[in-house]
């Protein structure tokens, strides 16, 4: 556990320093070329805000609204025939909008069930083994104006999916 | 959306907590923003130096067979597999904040060569395509969503931490199994992509 947590925490300052160092020996001029991907950044950050603002507010209003809530209980019923904790449900739809909503999910299971717990296993490998849908396609596909997604959503959705049911699965077995 | 949960509120009485959320989440993602100005600054300019120093040369060597055999579209467009380079080297390592530059790179590049590859039927079909082409995702695009949603992440170190926060015995020991469950989504992404571009190259 130390051992990972200690390479975790080193893995950013080494790739930094090898970037950095790599350019020296290279004979690049390190800092001009720093300050020009800075602003190429920051110029990205600027493109996308617009996007992040209609994004968050959306969501926002669906969570609030009450209306995750809704289509969560809808869910439950199909979870219960198929012998899968209720609880992860929430997580797994709220997941695919927002992951910081999700993750405040994840906590409330923590707190009443534990993270040793079935449940808590396997939301914990869950959260691990997909991103968030919603944020990543609207974020990478606005950016370049692109309206028909076409296959995405159903490929990343197929991924999803086989990436919860191995999560279930797994946990099923750790226990 | 938007409409929809406003509806869905003004239906069961919640309206007062959407007036909270609009004025919550607008300055959360503006928060938010800032926040990434100066991290995807950071690494946008690590990017950079990377370019310049023919480091994304090396990662773009190392990654390219697998690059190449998913998606066969952009085998020859050097500038689009460097950037995808890095951000699937990025997302392995878990660094998301380097991943995303990275990312959005590519969909600039890839959307430059949009159509490019396009099937050519009869002639009227193809101005018609070529006029909507910009607007619509090409398979490489969609294909590489899908690779990225379905997260290459080696070691999910926020789980790790938030299962230490709340007193887990072994917070470590879902790095294992998470490890096999992202093998699985990716797999499953990937036979998709595999799947949905099949009928065009045979």
């Amino acid at each position: 556990m130390k051992y990972v947590v200690y390479v975790s925490n080193y893995i950013i300052p080494f790739v930094m320093f090898y970037i950095i160092l790599y350019g020296f020996l290279h004979k690049t001029d390190v800092y001009e070329s720093f300050l020009k991907g800075v602003s190429d950044g920051i110029q990205t950050v600027i493109h996308i805000t617009p996007t992040m603002i209609a994004l968050f507010v959306s969501v926002g209003i669906v969570r609030d609204s009450g209306a995750l809530e809704w289509i969560c209980n809808i869910f439950e019923p199909a979870g219960r025939l198929m012998h899968i904790p209720t609880e992860i449900i929430p997580v797994f739809i709220v997941r695919v909008f927002s992951s910081s909503a999700a993750v405040s999910f994840v906590m409330d299971i923590f707190k009443n069930y534990g993270p040793d717990s079935k449940t808590g296993l396997i939301v914990s490998i869950m959260m691990s083994c997909t991103e968030t849908i919603f944020y990543t396609i609207t974020i990478y596909y606005m950016s370049i104006k692109i309206k028909k997604t076409r296959w995405t959503l159903p490929g990343a959705l197929c991924a999803t999916i086989c990436g919860t049911i191995a999560s279930i699965v797994i946990a099923g077995f750790l226990m | 959306m938007m409409v929809g949960g406003i509806v869905f509120a003004a239906v069961h009485g919640t309206m007062d907590s959407v007036t909270d959320s609009f004025l919550s989440s607008s300055t959360e993602a503006i928060k938010l923003c800032i926040y990434m100005l100066g991290v995807m600054g950071v690494w946008s300019g690590m990017m950079e130096i990377g370019i310049a120093s023919g480091l994304m040369k090396q990662i773009e060597k190392a990654l390219s067979p697998f690059i190449e055999w998913l998606f066969p579209d952009i085998a020859k467009e050097e500038k689009v597999k460097e950037y995808m380079s890095v951000n699937i080297a990025a997302n392995i390592l878990g660094l998301g904040w380097a991943a995303t530059p990275a990312g959005l790179k590519t969909m600039e590049e890839l959307q430059k060569i949009n159509g490019k590859h396009m099937e050519k039927s009869s002639f009227q079909k193809n101005m018609l395509e070529k006029a909507d082409s910009k607007r619509m995702a090409s398979d490489t695009m969609c294909g590489f969503l899908v690779l990225n949603i379905s997260s290459l992440q080696l070691i999910p170190i926020n789980m790790v931490a938030y299962r230490a926060q709340y007193g887990s015995v072994d917070p470590a020991g879902i790095i294992l199994p998470a490890m096999i469950a992202t093998l699985v989504s990716t797999i499953a992404g990937i036979l998709f992509i595999k799947l949905m571009t099949r009928r065009k190259h045979g």
